[in-house]
């Protein structure tokens, strides 16, 4: 009978042992977070060579891009002042500039300061021009450019979408104010081609812009804005509009304008024979021509060089700085005596 | 009172009621979207982005294609959309399982077999064992003659013993036969979620020809969703159907608990919203301003002249979308994932693991994971929580005789085997008691043994012993009660039973002894509830003693006292009992008051001890907690001795004279106010001296407290670190836990039992052990464990990480929408304040919901320490409690660092993509991958610990970048065609980005470097230490340096005057919030009494200190 008493509580535990043993977690490492792990902590020798490695890459990458930027022969010309008559105000400049009878050729002369070797880009450089303006950069309809059907399809291109009811092709704000200077130049009385081709990204030119789209109904509004395009021929081929449609995103920006494709020796004069058509005056943008060559950075920039140089230069120091600190006041890692509350033993 | 009359198989009336079909679903297919949508946009958060999401329609000022708002927030509705569905979907099919089962009920005198969910009021249903109850039922028949059945009420209450429900008394003796016709009525209330009550009556109708109102008990009733044990078969009459039913109606959504890491989220993204409304407002004046002044002479721009009404508002609205994204739309999302990754951990935690009870750990609230870091208060309970509740019948005094004092075990004093066997007839009497004065149902199991099924552990124990000393209760069956004494049976008929409750704190019966026909009263409870019914000119000394005695012991008492009643006597009171049994209004206090009438004069005979043991490793744990700033309240409805003995035995206090107790006790108002205030003082004056102070208040005196002196006791509450509250009520544990959360304290409520359930609702966060006294506690919890001393894992090891993991996702993820934000920002005044965005939708879009939120959540892998050591340097915790890791100061550094990134990658990027190379999309790209460079760098220098998933997130993202963005590039309608190419073909791409990165971030490790070596926090060298290999031997220096923290800190305080520069916001906020912020009152208790305000400035610098 006592026996019976004593075994007593053990019975409801055993109905219920089978459903809770299911509850028990099951093993692994993902599970209870003991997963393999390594914990770097920034000991002085790890972050002095990750620092003096940084110097080491830098330096000779600062020294490769700022000789490469300073073998860039580059000439760059302003000429919007130059090619107004006279000391004017503003207003007698913008007027200038938008009268149709007045022929606006101008002459301007540049020297060849170092040999130039080709492919010589010209550039043209608009100052102060907002491409990037929210109601620009947005005024164009990619689909009217590539395909011939979609003439129609003008919408985003307000308010340059229609002029006497019919749609413009290529149509918006961006297209209708095509840059229009054109340059000639000659050394001496020798006519220096400029090759306009393949100055436009090849894959603008094959699937952006169609090659049976032509241009229609273009600046034949009452405000007329940039350059004209031929009618008859397809957007593909426009390769002055195709670089110009490629907004920039800096209100300083330069666009290709061609190639030239021969030598140019130092101190050569070239003559440019600037058609002085586009309005920056209004705005007082500036109007620059620039003739470079290239280098495997591109062109000219020493932006790149001179930050490798000074970043490369600081991490040296830095690297120098800690292991100076660290020699003159060594710490071993993970002393408690360095604990806040035993630094200021004070206050007793 | 609103009634509901049931008439018993009747089919005309049962139309009134609704059918049995239950419905736990949310929504139905139709109002699905609505509804859902609706919850969701309840939400600040959502209306937000719906609102840019719906200003980006506007073609006219929106920076980028609507689709980089709307693709995101669709994706996040979405989500959430589906897992409420799925969830909705899952109920809607328990429902169906439980709706479509087949049920027996009597239609038309006949049984027939029908779906759950047509049952009606009024039916009459049949239940086999092991079935389970398909709705309320009011009990009419079973197959056991005493009109007894078993029902195991877990699914309700979570207790696994089984219960046993009884026959209304008119209804007993009824054949099947009958009960397929019979007729009645029941006159009941109408639905509650009271699974305690169900005062009703019931009348049958003739030829059951009973005058009598039966009254009706929640004994009377089979509750939905137990089950039938034990019994072959009862019946019952369903009065509460549906959703209607005591379970039905005790459902309820409970509240969302919200964090304090969430208030500071919420904080902070209010700030960043206030900010970027001043960015908008700013730069929406310059836009006008530039437009006005030179956007006019621009052409190419054609403005037109008169702009619409609106046109002033074009450009503010603009930027009000580029800045949209400052507030990171996949945060939330990030958060919820992030949160129910934490509580797996702890469900998955083998170490939590109980192997003992076979339970799991549980995290129920998936949301709260970082407060469990954060806790400043564990209110506790003491028996089941501390104790393991595990009785064993210790000691005993029978009228003055002490057994067992020798040898620390009654059972095996020979003095009492010997009155045993002696027939000492107080020793035979207290022992009847022990085996008659229960509620434990006595089951012969197959093997002819016999069990006891207790609800109380404390009945178990003196059952069981009494067993032990050869009386043995052998079966009750309905009134009739057996017992073996010495193979003697002795025969008694239980009359009534007056129930334990817990004002009562008593509980007796009256039984008549079939031999010899008397009346016995026999009562048993807590010696003041006894002891003062003793009838005049009884001694009652030596009873105080033994109580006192045993309390000082630890041991828990129970005091047993009886009396013979004269037969008119009884029949007097028996009447007013029945009456009071079934009055409708007020019964519970009717029926103390007509119990009091009959417990008096009683003689006592003799106390009972119980021991309950410890349960392991309590001791450390609260040691280790208590290190850690967390300060212990003991809430108990204990014995103030026993309760203290505990609290000794626990580490809970220290004795005298390192710890000093004081009592607030008193009767009247006055005395207690007298007694609070002098406790108060002391406090105040001891505080200088490093003496561990604890109160002690009762039951009584607390009631008074809280009803009239609240303020000074909140006082008092913020000194003390420990208190202990002994003889409370379940109610005044909750106010107790109000009354810490009003100071601004993070609480963690744990306990066991079915008292402790409001608590830890109460509570910031609840703990609930899977106990003895059953789940109820448990299911009501957020976490529930099996053992007490899990707590110090959960705290430790899964709070804190959690804390950490989030306080680095939140400020990171806002980090990263600030910097392309900045970047937007710093273009807009290149592009004539006229809100371009630089970046294209798609990449914008992709940047927010790929390219930055993946590699950041391995951070639920990050572990800054490993657990052991934070489990021998508990002190560490301060920094989670003080929210050291996130605070709008923390929050700052990020959002310079997101700043400076800004410049750093605008610039760099302006500067090398200048002239030539300036087009559009190409330097948006380069920019671009600037930032997740970056980022990835970012997220790499943050982390503390790399597993094979961080090296995965980190660098396969940016491979993923890179892969997503060619493949972009090779699509000719795409903006991005052959972009990539292009970019990854120039020696200048990677050149510039190479210069991002270590510009970006060698000032950030340059400072991290100088931070964490020569101005470490207690993180860092803890780190430093856990990664040297002399480990083991610094950790132990390292460990008696943090115990002498107290000691310095204690020295610190007194300098108080030197402020500190370092910024602790969470101070500073309000004067509360000072509290809760520096809760480890290590300091509190420290400091000299001053003002309070100084104590805070303090105690502020303190932890700026430890922790600078």
């Amino acid at each position: 009978m006592n026996n019976s008493a004593a075994g007593t509580s053990s019975g409801s535990g055993d109905v219920s042992a089978p459903r809770r043993n299911s509850n028990r977690p099951k093993y692994s490492r993902f599970t209870q977070q003991e997963l393999p792990a390594c914990k770097p902590i920034l000991t002085p020798r790890w972050v002095i060579s990750v620092f003096t490695l940084i110097g080491v890459i830098f330096i000779p990458i600062g020294i490769a891009a700022l000789r490469a930027s300073t073998n860039v022969v580059e000439i760059v010309k302003r000429y919007d002042a130059d090619c107004i008559p006279g000391n004017n105000t503003k207003a007698y400049k913008v007027a200038y500039i938008q009268d149709k009878n007045i022929d606006k050729t101008c002459n301007i002369t540049l020297r060849v300061p170092k040999d130039m070797d080709p492919p010589i880009y010209v550039y043209y450089q608009l100052d102060n021009f907002y491409q990037n303006h929210r109601r620009y950069v947005k005024s164009r309809n990619d689909a009217q450019l590539k395909d011939r059907g979609k003439a129609n399809d003008t919408s985003g291109c307000d308010p340059e979408d229609a002029s006497n009811g019919s749609p413009i092709v290529p149509c918006g704000l961006i297209a209708w104010s095509l840059f229009n200077d054109t340059y000639n130049f000659s050394i001496g009385n020798q006519n220096l081609t400029v090759n306009k081709r393949g100055i436009s990204w090849k894959s603008d030119r094959d699937h952006k812009f169609g090659n049976d789209v032509f241009p229609r109904n273009f600046q034949n509004g009452t405000l007329i804005g940039g350059a004209s395009l031929d009618e008859n021929t397809p957007l593909s081929q426009q390769e002055d509009l195709i670089v110009w449609m490629r907004t920039a995103a800096l209100p300083t920006f330069r666009k290709s304008y061609g190639k030239i494709e021969q030598n140019l020796r130092e101190n050569d004069t070239i003559t440019v024979t600037i058609k002085n058509n586009y309005n920056t005056y209004s705005f007082s943008g500036k109007k620059k021509l620039v003739l470079s060559t290239s280098s495997w950075l591109g062109g000219k920039n020493d932006f790149i060089g001179i930050t490798y140089l000074t970043i490369g230069g600081l991490c040296f120091f830095l690297a120098i700085a800690f292991t100076g600190v660290y020699l003159v006041k060594p710490r071993k890692l993970g002393d408690p005596s360095y604990l806040s509350w035993n630094r200021n033993p004070s206050g007793r | 009172m609103m009634k509901r009359f049931v008439y018993i198989n009747d089919d005309s009336s049962q139309n009134l009621y609704c059918d049995n079909r239950i419905s736990n679903r949310k929504y139905t297919i139709l109002n699905f979207l609505p509804k859902n949508l609706w919850e969701q946009f309840r939400r600040f958060m959502n209306q937000y982005f719906l609102l840019i999401a719906c200003l980006q329609l506007w073609s006219l000022i929106t920076p980028v294609n609507p689709a980089s708002t709307w693709g995101p927030l669709i994706i996040i509705f979405a989500v959430s959309a589906t897992k409420e569905a799925w969830d909705d979907y899952n109920r809607y099919l328990s429902d169906k399982q439980a709706n479509e089962k087949e049920v027996w009920v009597v239609k038309d005198g006949i049984r027939k077999h029908i779906k759950a969910q047509d049952i009606h009021v009024g039916n009459i249903v049949w239940l086999r064992e092991n079935d389970e109850v398909p709705c309320d039922l009011v009990l009419i028949g079973t197959s056991e003659p005493q009109g007894i059945c078993y029902v195991e009420t877990a699914a309700l209450d979570g207790e696994t013993d089984l219960k046993t429900r009884v026959l209304p008394s008119s209804c007993i003796g009824l054949t099947p036969e009958q009960l397929h016709k019979i007729k009645g009525v029941i006159e009941c209330p109408n639905p509650d979620k009271d699974i305690r009550r169900f005062d009703s009556n019931m009348r049958l109708f003739p030829p059951f020809i009973d005058n009598d109102l039966c009254p009706l008990t929640i004994d009377n009733t089979l509750l939905q969703s137990c089950y039938l044990r034990n019994t072959e078969w009862a019946c019952g009459v369903a009065v509460y159907t549906g959703n209607e039913t005591k379970l039905g109606m005790s459902r309820g959504v409970p509240e969302p608990k919200l964090t304090a890491v969430d208030a500071m989220i919420d904080k902070l993204t209010g700030a960043i919203f206030l900010f970027q409304i001043v960015v908008v407002i700013v730069l929406g004046f310059a836009g006008n301003i530039w437009k006005d002044t030179e956007a006019r002479k621009q052409w190419y721009a054609q403005y037109p002249e008169d702009g619409p009404w609106y046109e002033l508002l074009v450009i503010p609205l603009r930027f009000e979308l580029l800045c949209s994204i400052m507030i990171p739309i996949s945060l939330k999302v990030s958060l919820d994932l992030v949160k129910s990754i934490y509580a797996k951990f702890i469900d998955w935690d083998e170490e939590m693991y109980d192997h003992e009870t076979m339970t799991a750990p549980h995290a129920a609230n998936t949301a709260i994971s970082e407060d469990l870091g954060q806790v400043e208060y564990i209110l506790t309970d003491k028996t089941g929580t501390l104790t393991e509740n595990k009785m064993s019948f210790r000691r005993c005094c029978i009228n003055g005789t002490f057994y067992g004092n020798e040898s620390g075990d009654a059972l095996k004093d020979v003095e009492l085997l010997n009155a045993v066997i002696n027939n000492v007839p107080d020793v035979i009497r207290f022992l009847t008691i022990m085996t008659i004065c229960n509620t434990v149902v006595p089951v012969r199991s197959m093997s002819g043994n016999i069990l006891y099924k207790a609800q109380s552990q404390d009945e178990d124990a003196l059952v069981n012993a009494a067993a032990r000393l050869h009386m043995v209760l052998i079966s009750k069956n309905g009134n009739s009660l057996e017992i073996n004494f010495n193979g003697k049976l002795i025969h008694y008929e239980i009359l009534d039973t007056l129930e334990f409750t817990s004002e009562r704190k008593r509980m007796s019966v009256v039984v008549k002894d079939s031999e010899d026909g008397k009346i016995l009263l026999l009562s048993k409870g807590a010696d003041e509830a006894i002891l003062p019914l003793s009838y005049a000119g009884q001694q009652i000394r030596p009873f105080v003693d033994a109580v006192d005695q045993y309390a000082q012991l630890g041991l828990r008492t129970l005091c047993l006292g009886w009396r013979e009643l004269k037969d008119d006597e009884y029949k007097d009171w028996s009447q007013a009992f029945k009456e009071a049994r079934s009055t409708l209004v007020n019964r519970e206090w009717k029926l103390d008051e007509v119990c009091q009438r009959l417990e008096h004069d009683l003689e006592v005979i003799g106390v009972t001890a119980v021991e309950d043991q410890l349960q392991d490793g309590v001791p450390e744990t609260i040691e280790t907690l208590r290190k850690a700033g967390i300060n212990f309240w003991m809430l108990t409805g204990d014995k103030q001795k026993t309760a203290i003995q505990i609290a000794l035995l626990c580490n809970f206090i220290s004795s005298e004279p390192r710890g000093q107790l004081l009592f607030i006790n008193g009767k009247t108002e006055d005395e207690v106010l007298r007694s609070l205030e002098r406790v108060l003082l002391t406090m105040k004056i001891t505080s200088s001296e490093p003496k561990d102070l604890a109160f002690v208040v009762d039951g009584w005196a607390l009631e008074i407290i809280l009803k009239q002196y609240r303020s000074v006791f909140t006082e008092l509450a913020i000194l003390s670190r420990t208190a202990i509250c002994c003889r409370v009520t379940p109610s005044q544990k909750a106010q107790l836990v109000e009354l810490l959360k009003s100071c601004d304290y993070r609480t963690l409520a744990i306990g066991d039992g079915g008292n402790d359930v409001r608590m830890i609702q109460n509570a910031d966060i609840g703990v609930g052990i899977s106990g003895r006294e059953g789940l109820q506690a448990a299911r009501a919890a957020d976490y529930s464990i099996g053992k007490f001393r899990f707590l110090k894992r959960l705290i430790l090891v899964h709070g804190r990480y959690s804390y950490n993991r989030t306080a680095f996702l939140s400020q990171y993820s806002f980090y990263k929408s600030l910097l392309i934000c900045f970047i937007q920002i710093f273009f807009s005044f290149f592009s004539g304040v006229s809100g371009t965005s630089l970046f294209n939708s798609i990449s914008l879009m992709a940047y927010n919901v790929f390219y930055t939120s993946v590699p950041v959540l391995t951070v639920v892998l990050d572990k800054d320490l490993t657990e052991k050591t934070v489990m021998q340097n508990p002190q560490i915790l301060f920094y989670c409690q003080a929210g050291r890791l996130l605070n709008p100061s923390t929050f700052a550094g990020w959002f310079g660092r997101s700043l400076y990134h800004a410049l750093v990658v605008f610039l760099i990027t302006v500067h090398a993509y200048a002239d030539e190379k300036s087009e559009m999309e190409q330097l948006s790209m380069v920019a671009l991958s600037g930032c997740i460079w970056l980022q990835a760098f970012v997220v790499t220098i943050e982390m503390n610990s790399f597993t094979i998933f961080h090296h995965l997130a980190i660098w396969g993202n940016l491979l993923c970048f890179y892969g997503l963005n060619l493949m972009i590039s090779a699509i000719p309608s795409a903006g991005l065609y052959t972009i990539m190419f292009r970019l990854c073909r120039q020696p200048s791409y990677w050149i510039t980005l190479f210069l991002i990165t270590v510009v970006g971030m060698g000032p950030v490790l340059a400072l991290k470097y100088f931070r964490y070596t020569y101005r470490s926090s207690a993180i860092n060298i803890l780190q430093q230490a856990e990664r040297s290999r002399v480990a083991t031997f610094s950790i132990r220096d390292l460990d008696s340096q943090l115990k002498s923290i107290e000691k310095d800190v204690g020295s610190l305080a007194s300098r108080n005057k030197f402020k500190s520069s370092v910024y602790e916001p969470l101070i500073t906020d309000s004067p509360t919030a000072t509290r809760r912020a520096v809760g480890p009152s290590a300091f509190d208790f420290l400091q000299p009494a001053q003002s309070r305000d100084d104590q805070n400035a303090g105690l502020l610098e303190i932890v700026c200190m430890l922790t600078e």
